[in-house]
């Protein structure tokens, strides 16, 4: 049976979700793109349950409805600093759903290989594409199946992983087990010769091991992953859900799905580039863990770190004429972006320079920051990317950094044995004085620690960054 | 401790070390103050007022160096003053200790202490002390003021119905504290202004107050002011001879000079000379604040007013500062009261006088009957960074070569990748059957398209970016939609979780990202 509505309504639909990323390209052009989006997926789902997919029409569209409350509630009720969070969430649930699809289709291809001919001429729907298909492409099919059900199952776990680190409810330190990437190796070993053993057998014993093995590479690989390597995890697990899509789309024969998975998991892979580009490290030493080994003693740091109060913040932004606030992940900590807009507004009002200066890998998600500060309704064409900014900072009277550590960290650029050298910073040190709001005088995630603190012209803010910031504003009128 | 300031000695100075403002803040520092009669009248503060915030008036100097354990003055002490220093005591004063050798013994001898303002390093953190700085900025401000008054047009370039304005042109030569206080005060007036110095550094902060810098097109070593705490040094015979051609080819069209170039330690260069003053127009004015120290102008006479032959006045004030009474006894009994809590660190009335700190053991000139001048050099350097090592420019050519050489590695790239990318899928298309290929050009032209997209994704949309991938990801449900109607009881169970899974996914993650965008405001 040939569905050619389906088909054209597939075409539709693909062109509708490139518009859709595409259109991401600016803010105002980015509103009509989700529409895109939107339509596109409507499309395809409406085409599927007339076309191949017209088993159980109403079953389907109950659990549609009843999955689509549960995500308009978790959607409208979720904070914009839980954003990490809920991305990791709903990846793993595209990972699982992807690896029940995959299984799906090896009970399928079990049932249909036990039938005889008259049997399977008169199925219908996803069996009856198997049905039709010679050996070698049997096989393919198996390929696809158990890379689909292996991608899946690694975003499965990953995101869960990576959602508890997110939301505080794993320790977001870097954990291995005993073996390292020992364990890992061996794991993806054995699901290696699962995959071997399922090509000749069929069964669903190997399948199983494999699966299993591919939890625990999830797992276990993102718990040894750090906090301040989530941009890239995040990244890297939503390029994942992608490609298992895709791997789907070939073993169902479906090309609307592998466009889209297509799609998807470029996306995300361009995006680990981004962040990993960002902080000067190969996508293989993120995943690994931990930073690479260093070449020698750090610099030490002499000098001390001068704290300030918040009446001295205030003198000093009062005379200012150019201000540059870096945000980190601090700030979305303490929940300070409202009073981080609100002294820009008032700062904005009193006729001063105000902007903002985001580093690519600040805050636990590509573009945290952004839409933390959108949340507080800062102006976003204040807000600034690092490369647009860098230059400026001899230019500007008052640099405040809310809650950053590495991504101003000066020893990037001084000090060849640092474990951050080469990674691009924000010199924020270049403006005439800078003032670092932060809780204590720990070093941050990585353990670094930071000239900055020690600068002649830099003065620390100590306490939390919303309550600072509070202080401040009750100053500043 | 007793805080006490006496009138000043010399006739025709207004200051006063002690203002009432800055007797509060050290009396919260624990110590008690005192003034003698008369002393802030200069300057516009009554005694009354000294009164008011519980200040002790005491009537004769004598008594008042008697009762005092600081004395904070302006001017270096006279004999008689000096004489009054007796053990124990500690004077804070401007002091010149290189000028004053034989009472800088004579008082060390007394075993007493002496702060000179004057001497405080030049770091960061003793900025707040640092009364040259504020004494300098008042004077390059009364410079133009001084210059202004004695020029009979306006700054500023106006066109009336009375006639055109042009605007007066105002050349600063030196660009330390007080010029480029002179530079924005002339720019803030309204003339055009240009600005010279010897130290390349300082090109750039002239640019920011408005001035133009002169440039000077000589090729030298030139020395590197951080390396001489931030003041200028000698400059060698060429150099100078350079930048005097330079200053004679402006002189005509120049309406007023303001030299403030000094050398520590040293008399003042002799950079505006007789023939400069010749060239410039009548009604000209000179202003030289280097006076004290000879004068950077050959006219200049030490606290007068002079006028040329060709009708250039000259002025030779120096006593800016005291001109400005109120003003300097402000800033420099601020900088007293912050080199007081320095000195004061537990803010309980007791001196601390650490010769550890480099702030005060490089003011401090005598100090428990020994000689502690020169200081040794502070441990904390830092006033000007590093001068960067210059990239070289590099030629039209050389841009071009690398240019090309970096189109050619590029194509290189991309035809490797072209050819690996191509014999790898012909090799995958010699073993697998059509219905793969086919579905694998949709993917791969699929990756292709994602790529290209993608990277026109502005940054600050990535988290939406993630949000949408994460929605249009949940195509997954094609999937179990095609199986949820045919199979077993399992595959309709794991079918039908799967379409409830996505659901959330598809529904929840475009809302969320409807959410976001939604947020993203223009000013």
């Amino acid at each position: 049976m040939e569905f050619g509505f389906t088909t054209a309504a597939y075409v539709v639909a693909a062109v509708l979700f490139i518009l859709s990323l595409g259109g991401l390209s600016g803010q105002e052009s980015a509103k009509r793109a989700v529409w895109y989006g939107i339509v596109g997926m409507a499309l395809a789902a409406f085409a599927t349950l007339i076309g191949p997919g017209q088993g159980l029409w109403a079953l389907s569209l109950i659990l549609i409805a009843a999955g689509g409350l549960v995500g308009y509630q978790l959607a409208s009720k979720v904070g914009m600093t839980q954003m990490p969070e809920l991305v990791a969430g709903m990846h793993a649930l595209v990972g699982l759903a992807a690896v029940f699809v995959g299984f799906n289709a090896h009970f399928e291809m079990v049932r249909v290989s036990e039938m005889d001919g008259a049997a399977k001429a008169a199925l219908e729907g996803f069996a009856a594409l198997i049905a039709k298909k010679p050996f070698v492409e049997l096989s393919i099919l198996r390929v696809e199946l158990v890379l689909g059900i292996f991608i899946g199952a690694v975003t499965f776990t990953g995101s869960v992983i990576a959602y508890g680190k997110l939301a505080g409810k794993v320790s977001s330190a870097a954990t291995k087990l005993p073996g390292g990437h020992a364990l890992n190796a061996g794991a993806a070993i054995i699901s290696l010769l699962g995959l071997l053993a399922y090509l000749n057998s069929g069964e669903m014993l190997p399948l199983a091991v494999m699966t299993l093995m591919a939890l625990f590479i999830g797992y276990h690989l993102i718990m040894g992953i750090g906090g301040a390597d989530m941009p890239v995890v995040v990244s890297m697990l939503n390029s994942y859900s992608g490609w298992a899509a895709a791997a789907i789309g070939f073993s169902l024969g479906n090309d609307l799905l592998i466009v889209v998975g297509a799609l998807v998991g470029s996306s995300g892979a361009i995006l680990s580039y981004i962040m990993c580009k960002a902080m000067n490290r190969s996508f293989v030493s993120v995943i690994l863990g931990g930073f690479g080994g260093e070449s020698g003693p750090q610099m030490k740091v002499d000098g001390e770190q001068i704290a300030i109060e918040a009446d001295g913040v205030a003198s000093a932004l009062n005379d200012a004429d150019s201000v540059v606030i870096i945000p980190g992940y601090g700030m979305a900590v303490a929940q300070a972006q409202q009073a981080v807009s609100e002294l820009t507004k008032r700062l904005i009002a009193k006729g001063k320079t105000v902007r903002f200066a985001i580093h690519p890998v600040a805050g636990r998600l590509p573009g945290h920051m952004n839409v933390l500060l959108a949340e507080a309704k800062v102006p976003y064409d204040i807000v600034l990317e690092m490369d647009e900014i860098n230059d400026d900072f001899t230019q500007t009277d008052v640099a405040i950094v809310i809650g950053s550590n590495d991504i101003v960290n000066p020893a990037a650029q001084d000090d060849p044995n640092s474990p951050i050298a080469g990674m691009p910073v924000l010199e924020c040190w270049k403006s005439k004085q800078v003032f670092v709001s932060k809780r204590g005088q720990g070093t941050g995630y990585s353990g670094i620690e930071n000239p900055l603190f020690f600068k002649e012209n830099t003065r620390m803010f100590y306490g939390d960054a919303k309550q600072s910031l509070d202080k401040l504003l009750s100053i500043i009128d | 401790m007793k805080i006490g300031t006496p009138k000043e000695a010399s006739s025709g100075e207004a200051r006063v070390a002690m203002t009432p403002e800055s007797a509060l803040a050290l009396q919260k520092l624990g110590h008690e103050c005192l003034v003698e009669a008369g002393a802030g009248k200069a300057a516009g503060f009554p005694d009354a007022r000294y009164k008011e915030v519980g200040v002790t008036i005491v009537k004769t100097p004598a008594a008042l160096w008697k009762a005092s354990d600081i004395i904070a003055k302006v001017r270096p002490p006279n004999d008689t003053e000096a004489k009054r220093l007796t053990e124990g005591k500690t004077l804070i004063s401007l002091f010149y200790p290189l000028q004053n050798e034989d009472q800088m013994a004579k008082i060390a001898d007394q075993g007493a202490s002496v702060i000179a303002m004057d001497m405080v390093p030049r770091i960061s953190r003793a900025q707040k002390m640092d009364a040259l700085s504020s004494m300098a900025n008042i004077a390059g401000y009364r410079a133009v003021i001084e210059a202004g008054n004695n020029f009979g047009r306006f700054f500023t370039g106006q066109i009336t119905a009375a006639g055109k304005v042009p605007p007066a042109k105002v050349l600063v030569v030196g660009a330390g504290v007080a010029g480029l206080a002179a530079i924005g005060t002339a720019t803030s007036l309204g003339a055009i202004t240009y600005a010279f110095d010897v130290r390349p550094e300082v090109a750039e902060q002239i640019e920011s107050m408005g001035a133009e810098f002169v440039f000077l097109d000589f090729e030298e070593n030139q020395q590197d002011g951080a390396s001489t705490g931030g003041y200028a040094a000698p400059s060698s015979p060429e150099f100078r001879e350079k930048q005097l051609e330079k200053f004679r080819t402006l002189a005509p069209d120049i309406d007023i000079v303001i030299t403030t170039a000094l050398i520590p330690g040293r008399d003042a260069p002799k950079l505006w000379l007789a023939d400069m003053v010749a060239l410039m127009k009548p009604g000209s004015v000179v202003v030289d604040l280097a006076a004290e120290r000879g004068g950077n102008c050959d006219l200049t006479v030490a606290d007068e007013k002079i006028v040329s032959p060709n009708g250039v006045t000259v002025v030779g004030y120096t006593d800016f500062p005291s001109r400005m009474a109120a003003q300097s006894s402000t800033l420099y009994s601020t900088n007293i009261r912050h080199m007081m809590s320095d000195l004061t660190p537990e803010k309980d009335g007791q001196v601390n006088h650490n010769m550890e700190d480099d702030v005060i053991r490089g003011s401090t000139v005598t100090h428990q009957g020994a000689i502690t001048f020169p200081p040794p050099p502070p441990k904390v350097q830092a006033i000007a960074a590093k001068p960067k090592e210059k990239q070289k420019e590099k030629t039209r050519a050389e841009l071009q070569a690398e240019e090309m050489a970096a189109f050619k590695q590029q194509t290189k790239n991309q035809v490797s990748l072209l050819v690996i990318g191509g014999a790898l899928t012909l090799g995958l298309g010699l073993i697998a059957p059509v219905s793969f290929m086919q579905h694998f050009i949709v993917f791969v032209l699929s990756v292709f398209v994602g790529f290209q997209v993608i990277w026109n994704v502005s940054h600050s949309l990535h988290t939406p970016l993630m949000a949408v991938t994460n929605a249009i990801s949940s195509i997954i449900i094609l999937g179990a939609l095609m199986q949820i109607g045919s199979g077993s009881y399992l595959v309709v169970i794991l079918a039908a979780a799967s379409v409830f899974m996505a659901g959330i996914n598809i529904f929840g993650g475009f809302m969320v990202t409807r959410r976001m965008l939604a947020m993203f405001q223009k000013s």
